[in-house]
């Protein structure tokens, strides 16, 4: 039961992590990541065509990733580039890639409701733990947190990026190119986020509509909740899914209902808001557009 | 002079969001084999073509300006409401709540504004938390409104699947025909079939009111002047706080009566997911309408066309074009926004010099930062 | 020397025999229909320490922007050591040596003091960020220069006078030759200004050359090698300062002669004030003179504004005013001196009431409003002045006369409508009577100039029926027509019995419109004097917390 329940839990966060990792890098950079939704929905139907028309998982990796970064550019286009106000821009992005996804669903399969199946990592059916096991976006899932800890903390990147979001005249004045630092965070953020969609596509086989269901939020939610700061934010993204995975497993009883269960991150992250557990202050220069 | 800058810098960057659209459903229309020409005109004549397609847009374009208000009221103090999804399906729900705790006996004329003022309260009660995080607590509104509507939808969700208020098999719960507002059909016969209805009348009467509010009373005088400088309106003796807090309620408040176009205008009962991205709509609403209520009736029909005329056009492109070609418009519309402002401000004849060269605290920006949490 | 008569400059010989390390002619700066610079020159000898000096608006922050690389000139050329460097970018500037100093601090507060000086150019190891290195490199440098450090403190846990070292240190790590310091000494406490002082002078010894901007003459004599005039945007003079004198560069500075005392002040001023009935067109450092003559106020027995040992938290320190008493008579002007920083804000605000007071009381005709809110106050006659007017003291999007009626709107409104009308008449009554320009109430006050600016909020904050005036800074960044017209409405305040309590960076101002002056450094007041028995000589040891 515990082993099922921590299975579940590892499966559930992984694409949390993935979306939390770009949302802590674009907001540590000083943009606002309402639009990480939109990066995994993009993400998962990247992948999906991809790995549908190429037969090969890996091959929808990458075409999930790639969808992921042109939407972070998207985003780093209207933001950086032009200055538009991020909620605006992240929602926007939001609205535009759920009608883009049905849209070109119709297109490529004549539904706009879901893919055929598609070549994915871990085999068909209910996954156990040795395919989940198998699954190479676990490991990287796992590992992303402690890696972005490490580039915004310790290397030469992670510093402008952290300077950029704080005081980006003070970077400005020192000829790092705040713009040039945004893109990179904003991009590579689209990417991130993307993975956590590739997981989803890869994972189910097969691209369902609105399939990311708010997941990009619940990473939002982990950004904040765990202050910006990667390894929290990671630990806020495993105690979020550990919660699901225990409604699952309770969902029998009928002890909690699910709905209640959902709002867990959500509340927290209100509670976290009010500074009942402990302040937590935004990167200085979140959400002001430069120019 | 003054006057003309102040138009041009709403209406460009519409123009430029419209020309920008219409090329993206060019390349969409196309890349479906279909003749953009052919489609456009289709979805011209499925909306305003019709006495049908306009009472449909009309009953959309009614939710959105409550949307779009609540939206813009709530940027007219500072402060980024995104949570008008949940307080839209909020005010509705209060609606029908009431509406079926009244006997049937007590008619319309007692039963409809007892609705309208529940579903006031309903979604105003959703605006209070966020007004009231940010108020005691220096919360930042944006995130505490997204939160809000995950909970406050999926409490809504236990209540009717789990709290026995829907019907078997339903997401929705019983009618309440005694607080219906009649469709507007059943005084233009044209409109026969449409969802349109006089909730309608209340919209107009409201944007005017909120237009009166903002822009005639001290009270919106009050929170505009926190909008555009809190420093300076606390300084005047304005109490910050507790205008953020009013604002909230009055923006949560003008998003629950939009749940009365459904539930008291159209369905007579309250459904699940009844809101259907309304609310957040109502952004692109405010945006587009430059936060004036006049602005936001206009873009309110305008987004409501769109949304209509994806039905109109499913038969030669799929409907969720239009859906991608909102998003097209918001972005192009927040992107050209500052670009145009810039452009127009750095006109030698411009009479107001460039940013203070002294003291570079005041920010000025439109758009509340993150920051000030 | 030739100092004021002729707008163009001419270079010394000296300077040309060197070759100069910065030449710049002809600079023109225009923004929209501002013009900052118009024929400005500078010329700069390698080695030595060079002040640019004029006014408050005479351009000379903008003109060392132009040659930081900040603004690309619209006419003229640039030259650094024989090279012309005409537009040339902050990251050019930087990589050929110049380093600049602003005046706002360009920190970024979350990171250390080795992070924020290698920013941009940080040593790296592998894939890492060698903060080890950082942190020794800085160390050695600033031993090398003799500036005190801790590389590894975050900045924002530094004090004023901190930060400013490291930014000093930011341009000599990236081999600043030149350093352009803005303003350096505006910021400080008089020891912190002693230490920059000393610092400068370490490094014009190790071959730096140094170009500062001020406003504040007295400081220079003894620290400077020449100094440059600048006058309405243009350079009007340039001086060797140990052939010159305080009176030779205040003439240029304001383009007739003023007759300066041993101290930098002028004299005489307020008899030419009252015998020509123009508006002197000094500058700030030279108001009209001591009230001499003036009668003395009526003092009543009980003070208009009475404050008891009143503490008050700030940003910085917990006690920003830490137990002050002070009271004004009706009809009586109190000038708060010191330097900035010493509690002065957070003194005002929290008599203005948008500070919570910690402890203490503040009395107005005896009642306590210790704890009424800003409305309240306001009802009750206290109006304040903000030092910020950008921030605090106007919505820069609303029109004039909805400026105007900030703060009583409720008075122009009937059972929640304002009354359009009424604020239209009123509007242009104030308009009229503050002379304020353009006289459109519809104008928004973002179009106005510096001056007209401050004058809608001095129309707003001196209503008839008011008590007791907070003015901070009333004079900022005003030109000197507003200043004297701000000032002669001041003094007509306090002939009218109301009380005002005045607060400026300016001493000259302070000694010009006071009855009584206190001093306040470190959140106290550490003297309080008759403004007869005052002298900038005589405060300056407790402005600068030498005497106590």
């Amino acid at each position: 039961m515990i082993g099922v329940i921590l299975l579940q839990t590892l499966r559930i966060a992984v694409p949390y992590l993935f979306a939390a990792s770009g949302g802590v890098l674009a907001e540590r950079a000083g943009i606002v990541s309402l639009a990480l939704e939109g990066f995994m929905l993009g993400g998962a139907f990247g992948a999906t065509l991809g790995a549908h028309y190429s037969g090969s998982a890996w091959v929808g990796l990458l075409c999930g990733i790639a969808a992921g970064l042109a939407l972070g550019a998207v985003h780093a286009l209207a933001c950086v580039r032009f200055g538009a106000n991020q909620i605006v821009a992240g929602v926007a992005l939001n609205l535009m890639v759920v009608g883009a996804t049905r849209f070109f669903l119709r297109l490529a399969f004549g539904s706009s409701s879901n893919s055929p199946r598609i070549t994915g990592f871990g085999g068909e059916g209910t996954a156990g733990a040795l395919q989940t096991f198998a699954n190479p976006l676990l490991w990287l899932g796992l590992a992303v947190m402690p890696v972005l800890a490490f580039v915004v903390m310790r290397t030469r990147f992670g510093l402008r990026v952290r300077a950029v979001g704080e005081k980006p005249e003070a970077a400005e004045s020192l000829g790092v190119r705040v713009a040039t630092v945004r893109w990179a965070a904003v991009v590579a953020s689209g990417g991130l986020a993307a993975l956590g969609g590739c997981w989803l596509a890869l994972d189910q086989h097969q691209f369902t509509d609105q399939m990311t269901a708010g997941r990009g939020f619940i990473a939002l939610a982990a950004v904040i909740f765990g202050r910006w700061e990667p390894v929290r934010a990671g630990i806020a993204c495993l105690l979020f899914a550990f919660a699901e995975a225990l409604q699952i497993q309770v969902q029998g009883t009928n002890a909690i209902p699910s709905q209640f269960v959902t709002m867990i991150p959500y509340l927290l992250t209100l509670v976290a808001l009010a500074g009942l557990v402990g302040r937590s202050t935004p990167p200085a220069a979140l959400g002001r557009s430069e120019g | 002079m003054r006057a003309t800058r102040a138009f041009e810098e709403a209406v460009l960057p519409t123009l430029t969001a419209l020309l920008v659209a219409l090329v993206a459903g060019d390349l969409l229309i196309l890349s479906y084999g279909q003749a953009p020409g052919e489609v456009w005109a289709m979805m011209l004549r499925g909306t305003w073509g019709n006495a049908y397609g306009i009472g449909q847009l009309l009953y959309k374009a009614t939710t959105l300006t409550f949307t779009g208000l609540a939206v813009a009221v709530g940027l007219r103090a500072g402060l980024f409401n995104i949570g008008a999804e949940s307080q839209l399906a909020a005010g509705g729900f209060c609606a029908a709540l009431v509406g079926l705790a009244l006997p049937a006996a007590v008619g319309p004329w007692i039963a409809v504004p007892l609705c309208i003022v529940a579903a006031a309260i309903g979604g105003g009660l959703v605006g209070l938390v966020p007004g009231v995080l940010r108020a005691r607590f220096g919360a930042h509104e944006v995130i505490a409104t997204i939160m809000l509507n995950f909970v406050v939808l999926a409490f809504l969700n236990w209540a009717m699947a789990s709290g026995g208020l829907a019907v078997p098999e339903t997401l929705h719960t019983t009618a309440a025909p005694h607080a219906a507002v009649p469709r507007l059909a059943s005084v233009f016969a044209a409109f026969h079939g449409s969802a349109a209805n006089f909730v309608i009348v209340l919209a107009i009467l409201v944007a005017a009111l909120t237009g009166w509010f903002l822009f005639r009373t001290r009270y919106g005088f009050e929170l505009r002047a926190v909008g555009l400088q809190p420093a300076a309106a606390e300084n005047g003796g304005i109490r910050v706080a507790r205008t953020w807090l009013m604002a909230m309620i009055v923006s949560g408040a003008l998003a629950g009566m939009g749940g009365t176009n459904f539930v008291l205008g159209y369905k007579s009962y309250y459904e699940d997911g009844f809101a259907g991205g309304a609310g957040f709509l109502g952004i692109a609403v405010a945006l587009v309408g430059r936060n004036h209520p006049l602005g936001v009736v206009l873009a309110a029909l305008f987004f409501a066309t769109l949304s209509q005329g994806g039905l109109a056009i499913h038969a030669l492109v799929p409907k969720q074009m239009v859906e991608v070609l909102e998003g097209v418009v918001i972005l192009a519309v927040a992107m050209s926004v500052p670009e145009v402002r810039r452009l127009l401000r750095a006109r030698p004849r411009d009479p107001s010099p460039p940013a203070p060269v002294t003291s570079g605290a005041a920010n000025t920006s439109a758009a509340p930062a993150l920051a000030d949490g | 020397m030739s100092t004021g008569a002729t707008p163009r400059h001419a270079a010394t010989p000296a300077t040309i025999a060197q070759g100069p390390a910065v030449r710049m002619t002809g600079i023109v700066k225009r923004f929209g229909a501002v013009t900052a610079n118009i024929d400005a020159s500078l010329v700069v000898t390698p080695g030595e320490i060079h002040a640019v000096v004029g006014e408050n608006g005479a351009g000379k922050s903008t003109l060392l922007r132009v040659l930081s690389g900040m603004f690309a000139p619209d006419a003229g050329t640039v030259e650094l050591f024989g090279r012309d460097v005409t537009g040339w970018s902050t990251a050019q500037a930087i990589a050929a040596g110049v380093g600049m100093v602003h005046q706002h601090f360009m920190l970024v507060p979350t990171l250390s003091v080795a992070e924020n000086v290698v920013l941009g150019i940080e040593p790296v190891r592998g894939l890492r960020f060698d903060r080890d290195a950082a942190e020794r490199r800085l160390a050695t440098l600033a031993r090398e220069c003799g500036l005190a450090c801790e590389p590894g403190r975050l900045v924002r846990d530094l004090s004023v006078g901190e930060a400013q070292r490291v930014e000093i240190l930011k341009t000599l790590y990236r081999g600043a030759k030149l350093l352009i310091l803005d303003e350096p000494t505006a910021v400080l406490s008089p020891p912190e200004v002693d230490e920059l002082w000393r610092v400068l002078r370490t490094l014009r010894a190790g071959g730096a050359t140094i170009v500062l901007v001020t406003h504040k003459l007295d400081e220079l004599m003894d620290v400077t090698d020449h100094i440059t005039v600048m006058r309405a945007g243009r350079t009007v003079g340039a001086l060797v300062t140990a052939r010159t004198t305080p009176a030779a560069i205040a003439t240029a500075m304001v383009g007739r002669a003023v007759q300066l005392d041993a101290s930098g002040l002028p004299v005489g001023a307020a008899a030419s004030h009252d015998t020509t009935g123009t508006p002197s067109r000094v500058s700030t450092q030279a108001f009209t003179g001591p009230a001499v003559g003036t009668p003395t106020p009526a003092y009543a027995d009980t003070p208009r504004l009475a404050l008891h040992d009143l503490v008050v938290a700030g940003p910085r320190r917990a006690r920003a005013v830490d137990g002050v008493t002070l009271a004004v008579a009706p009809g009586e002007v109190l000038g708060i001196a010191g330097v900035e920083g010493n509690g002065q804000t957070e003194l005002v605000e929290a008599i203005a009431g948008l500070r919570e007071v910690l402890g203490g009381r503040v009395l107005v005709d005896g009642t306590d409003v210790t704890r009424f809110s800003v409305g309240k106050r306001l009802r009750h006659g206290i109006t304040h002045i903000p030092e910020d007017r950008h921030a605090r003291g106007l919505v820069l999007d609303y029109s004039i006369a909805d400026n105007l009626i900030l703060g009583r709107q409720r008075h122009y409104a009937r059972s929640g409508r304002i009354d359009r009308t009424r604020v239209r008449r009123f509007a242009e009554e104030r308009i009229a009577a503050f002379d304020i320009r353009p006289a459109d109430p519809d104008l928004p006050a973002r179009a106005l100039s510096g001056g007209n600016q401050q004058k809608v909020v001095v129309a707003r904050e001196m209503p008839a029926d008011f008590r007791v005036l907070v003015a901070s800074q009333p004079t900022r960044g005003v030109d000197v027509g507003a200043i004297e017209f701000i000032h002669d409405q001041l003094r007509a305040a306090r002939r009218a019995g109301k009380a005002i309590l005045l607060v400026s960076a300016e001493l000259n101002e302070i000694l010009a419109l006071s009855d009584r002056i206190a001093v306040m450094y470190g959140g106290r007041v550490v003297h309080e004097v008759a403004r007869a028995h005052a002298t900038a000589e005589s405060l300056g040891p407790y402005m600068t917390g030498a005497a106590a």
